[in-house]
């Protein structure tokens, strides 16, 4: 199976010199086209660098990122981002925020009235077309975000990435953001869901929402560790994922894996940030 | 006047959802109390202008007379006569110049600003240039600009540029800095999203970088009005600065203040200008 986004020895170095560092070492992984994947690994272990080389906002140093079959170089609305720190334009109005980035995306191929209604439509999905007069100021966190995600589906890209999208949100507001993304992602079973990409640092996040859980090791020269499938039936209770053996053995190895390679003792030197 | 406050603050509605009428009625309350501490304000320094004029201030005209001329002035402002030029008239001729020079100053100062908060080489470039003109005094430019543009319409020439130079950096500055300070997401938000330059242009850089923008105009024009004045008691002819030199010359000290009484109100007004709109925008 030729995978549709195709990590192929990725290594990525900063620095020139004797300050040159080693973030990336050799990171290969194969996404099939509809998957779900989680990107999980503590602070500093490039997760992040991963996603920004897979949007092309960075170059690899060696390696290379496919995406069907073509190379990817520069950032593009076929890997649209949904941002950390939601990244929505101040002065736009929710609705303009969407549409700036669909009419950027589709310009003249589309007539305006079909990128209007693309914007109402995804606006509706995420529950905020009633408020698509206001500004980000007047939100809250979860639903500033979650203009984000509407703006980064309505260019209905390729591959979806997001950075840690919910990580600076509560519990309740998570659990009800994780709903709507997975409604978007099947588009409630009507098509192909969407391929995406997203790093966290939850472990019940990640799953519960993932097809496959790719832990990586710590930096410097971070590579992937293992690949855990989650092979839990969809749709997924939360509820009841909390009594399911599949899910605590799966979570169990998780934070194996990331007990081992960040020790609690002080003898360890290597220890990344 | 503090009777006055408490008793707007009473009539306030207290407590009420934010409405409309809510918020209007509290501009109301801000614009006059503004009004009220103007005046407060302009009457502290009429007290002072008074004990000096009745002290030490020779032959200072005391703020009763001042304000007698001001209003003989202000009952015929377009007198066209060559002897006895309308104040309104004066106004006109400078504001006239100073909108020519701003206007100029800006249209250099916008893309130079531009181009030095994008580039590190053109800021590194040409800033240090800015730090050497920057300090230079209008008065010192404007016999510098007569004599390189005699032959390019002479004293006019002279003036629009002496303006330029003087006002044209704060505008720079702050431009340079609305540009430079654009956090990085945004960018990053314009690359993933396929943003055109000109959507980048119009759409994020210019409504980050306006605030900013407008704030260098505001005391470029502060800038701009003091230096049109200067420069027309150097050069004679016709303008508030020439008319405030000219009427010392002839010892017509009353004309003298209430020439710089109406250069303050002026240019206080043109301030209010820049103000204004930087509150429109900060309203969104």
């Amino acid at each position: 199976m030729t995978a549709y986004l195709k990590l192929d020895r990725l290594s990525k170095a900063f620095g020139k010199g004797a300050k040159r560092s080693l973030a990336l070492n050799e990171v290969s992984l194969d996404i099939a086209k509809g998957e779900f994947i989680a990107l999980i690994g503590h602070s500093g272990c490039g997760k992040s660098t991963v996603l920004n080389l897979v949007a092309g906002l960075e170059t690899a140093t060696s390696g290379e990122v496919l995406l069907d079959g073509r190379k990817v170089t520069a950032p593009g609305a076929d890997r649209a981002m949904v941002f950390q720190n939601y990244s929505l334009l101040p002065w736009l109005t929710v609705k303009d925020n969407v549409f700036q980035a669909v009419d950027a995306v589709f310009g003249a191929l589309r007539p305006k009235y079909w990128k209007q209604e693309a914007t109402e439509y995804y606006l509706r999905m995420v529950n905020l077309w009633d408020h698509r007069d206001k500004y980000p100021s007047a939100l809250s966190g979860g639903m500033r975000q979650r203009v984000s995600i509407a703006r980064a589906f309505a260019v209905q890209p390729r591959v979806l990435l997001l950075d840690e999208p919910f990580g600076a949100l509560d519990a309740l507001t998570k659990g009800s953001l994780h709903e709507e993304l997975l409604r978007m992602w099947s588009d409630e079973g009507k098509r192909t869901p969407q391929t995406i990409l997203m790093v966290t640092h939850d472990l019940d996040e990640a799953l519960y929402l993932s097809d496959r859980i790719v832990v990586m090791s710590n930096g410097p020269a971070a590579t992937i560790r293992e690949v855990l499938e989650v092979p839990i039936p969809r749709p997924r209770d939360k509820r009841r994922l909390m009594h399911d053996p599949v899910y605590l053995a799966i979570k169990e190895r998780l934070l194996e894996l990331l007990e081992e390679g960040h020790p609690t003792s002080a003898s360890t030197s290597e220890a990344a940030a | 006047m503090i009777e006055a406050g408490r008793v707007l603050a009473a009539a306030a509605p207290v407590g009420l959802a934010p409405t409309r009428f809510a918020e209007s009625i509290r501009r109301t309350r801000e614009m006059v109390s503004s009004l009220l501490w103007g005046a407060a304000s302009f009457a502290l320094l009429l007290l002072c202008w008074q004990i000096v004029s009745g002290t030490v201030g020779g032959d200072l005209p005391t703020p009763l007379s001042t304000f007698r001329t001001l209003a003989e002035m202000l009952a015929d402002p377009f007198n066209p006569d060559r002897n006895s030029l309308g104040i309104g008239i004066q106004l006109w001729e400078s504001l006239q110049r100073v909108a020519i020079g701003f206007g100029l100053g800006t249209l250099i100062a916008i893309p130079l600003g531009v181009l030095m908060g994008s580039s590190e080489i053109a800021n590194r470039l040409l800033n240090p240039i800015s730090q050497i003109l920057r300090p230079v005094s209008p008065l010192v430019w404007f016999p510098l600009a007569l004599v390189a543009f005699k032959a390019v319409g002479g004293t006019a020439t002279a003036t629009f540029f002496t303006i330029l130079i003087t006002s044209l950096w704060p505008t720079v500055i702050s431009t340079a800095f609305g540009v430079s300070s654009l956090p990085t997401d945004y960018r990053t938000v314009a690359r993933v999203f396929q943003f055109s330059r000109d959507r980048y242009l119009l759409k994020i850089l210019i409504p980050h970088s306006l605030p900013h923008i407008l704030t260098g105009l505001r005391v470029s024009m502060g800038i701009a009005w003091l230096v049109i004045v200067a420069t027309e008691m150097l050069s004679g002819g016709t303008g508030i600065g020439f008319f405030a030199w000219d009427s010392y010359n002839a010892g017509s000290y009353d004309k003298m203040v209430a020439a710089v009484v109406m250069i303050g109100v002026v240019g206080l007004l043109l301030d209010r200008c820049f103000d204004f709109a930087l509150q429109r925008l900060k309203r969104g």
